[in-house]
């Protein structure tokens, strides 16, 4: 299984042609306490680089982009429980949804987790 | 991330302090302002509700209004009974357009010699024109831009200022913890001197303290000593507010709307109600006789999805109103709102429904505050 990482901050873990999506610990700590999050239903189709989530704080709504093309094929149930989640393991437990990816061309675009430190130590 | 806001922003006489607390910078009515710490909104809320919240809202306008002849002329731009606020004593009020538009809300405490008005930091520069504008030869209207403003809210902020040794400056004005709800005076930290109210922004007891901007970082540490207090942001302060049903200018307010739809009739004094005299009092009398079109009411979303701002209100296929303000109240555990409905869908219990990112949500018309106020009366 391979990470991956967009400049938006989210990860990508992609196994057998399935990518699971969240975001990174650094984009948890500026959206701060996330109360609700949005999810795409499966069945959807999502576009890469187009809106696929919402995740709430107590301030502000922000969207999350999906950093790949493919077919929801399940979202995090667990969220919609205890969104907070998103805060206390954005890069375990708080996943947000899963895929099929269209087009695993796509993933060559994408960071690897060195690339991604350095791109947050520049922020 | 610290210092990645706009060049032209003006600096809190409380910059440093903010930045070596870990504040996160934004830009807010012209000044970078501290928005949260690293403690996060939700935490610095329910800090606030529990022991002290130290606010740093030094872009508020504080202005002086002297001379003879100062509370008639106030009745003339606001329609407080001016003239009979004792010395000591502070007043919620509104500064309303020609038409009974709301051009700011304020508060006004009359010092026994002269007036003092605290206004909203993005409306400030707007108001003193209005202001002077309208100014009679006689009157002397200043802006105290040498003066920070700082709030401590909460339960425990009675007892940081006592045992910080806040003082009366005078024999003849109350203890610092015998203040009572909007009431001010003249107190002292040592040399320090301080114009404090008792009052406030977030449904808590609390202290407003007008202080010398060069004594102000010195203070303000001071309090951050006590183990009670922690520096609260503005994200905080926007959910406190919100929470205690408390309407934030330019968004719940603004010159289209007159203040008795907005809900706050309590604010045009008994005398001016019977005599009028004030800027749109034919529109604003005719709104408390005849009911207004629309109200702004308290709004709970079903489940845990925020409303936001702008949010359209629906009753079925008809669209009644606009949410002004939403967002998740952590004391309330859920999402609030408040916005404007139509008049016949204002009733307290009424089921609309609120559209967000295309889907409507289920929502009830609910009495505000969200969360109990807790004044010192």
């Amino acid at each position: 299984m391979t990470r991956y990482y967009t400049e938006e901050h989210e990860w990508i873990d992609v196994a057998d042609g399935t990518a699971t999506v969240g975001v990174t610990d650094y984009a948890q700590g500026q959206l701060g306490d996330v109360v609700f999050v949005e999810l795409p239903d499966a069945g959807r189709e999502v576009t890469a680089g187009a809106e696929a989530a919402v995740v709430e704080s107590v301030k502000a709504a922000s969207e999350v982009y999906a950093p790949v093309s493919g077919l929801v094929v399940e979202a995090n149930q667990a969220l919609a429980d205890d969104p907070s989640l998103v805060n206390s393991d954005p890069e375990g437990a708080g996943w947000f949804f899963r895929l099929n990816l269209a087009d695993a061309s796509e993933l060559a675009s994408l960071m690897d987790a060195a690339a991604y430190q350095a791109y947050v130590a520049t922020l | 991330m610290a210092n990645d806001l706009p060049g032209d922003l003006q600096l809190l006489p409380l910059d440093a302090l903010h930045q070596a607390l870990g504040g996160r910078m934004v830009p807010f009515a012209g000044y970078a302002m501290p928005v949260q710490y690293p403690m996060g909104v939700m935490a610095e809320h329910l800090w606030t509700r529990a022991q002290a919240g130290l606010f740093d809202v030094s872009h508020m306008g504080q202005l002086t209004l002297a001379g003879d002849g100062a509370a008639e002329w106030l009745e003339s731009i606001a329609p407080g009974d001016f003239k009979a606020l004792q010395p000591g004593r502070m007043r919620y009020s509104l500064l309303l357009a020609d038409d009974g538009g709301i051009l700011d809300d304020l508060m006004v405490t009359f010092t026994g010699d002269h007036f003092y008005l605290v206004v909203n930091g993005a409306t400030k520069h707007d108001d003193i024109a209005h202001m002077r504008a309208r100014l009679p030869a006689g009157l002397t209207l200043s802006h105290m831009e040498g003066a920070a403003l700082l709030a401590l809210q909460g339960p425990a902020a009675v007892d940081v200022m006592r045992r910080l040794g806040v003082v009366p400056e005078l024999p003849d004005i109350p203890a610092i913890d015998a203040m009572k709800f909007m009431s001010a005076g003249p107190y002292c930290w040592g040399a320090v001197r301080l114009g404090i109210s008792r009052s406030g922004y977030t449904g808590e007891d609390g202290y407003e303290i007008s202080l010398d901007a060069g004594d102000a970082a010195a203070f303000a540490r001071a309090l951050l000593a006590d183990a009670a207090v922690k520096p609260i942001g503005l994200g905080a302060r926007d959910s406190l507010r919100l929470e205690a049903g408390l309407p934030l200018y330019g968004h719940d307010l603004t010159p289209a709307i007159e203040p008795v739809e907005a809900g706050l009739s309590f604010a045009i004094s008994k005398r001016r109600k019977a005599e009028g005299g004030f800027p749109g009092a034919a529109r604003i009398l005719g709104a408390l006789l005849d009911g207004p079109a629309r109200r702004r009411v308290g709004l709970k979303p079903e489940g845990r999805q925020p409303v936001r701002e702008g949010a359209l209100i629906f009753a079925g296929d008809q669209q009644v109103g606009v949410v002004t303000s939403g967002g998740f109240a952590p004391s309330v555990g859920g999402p609030v709102a408040m916005g404007y409905v139509a008049a016949p869908y204002a009733g307290d219990g009424t089921a609309l429904a609120i559209e967000v990112r295309g889907k409507r949500l289920a929502a009830t018309v609910v009495p505000m505050p969200f969360h109990a106020k807790n004044y010192v009366r």
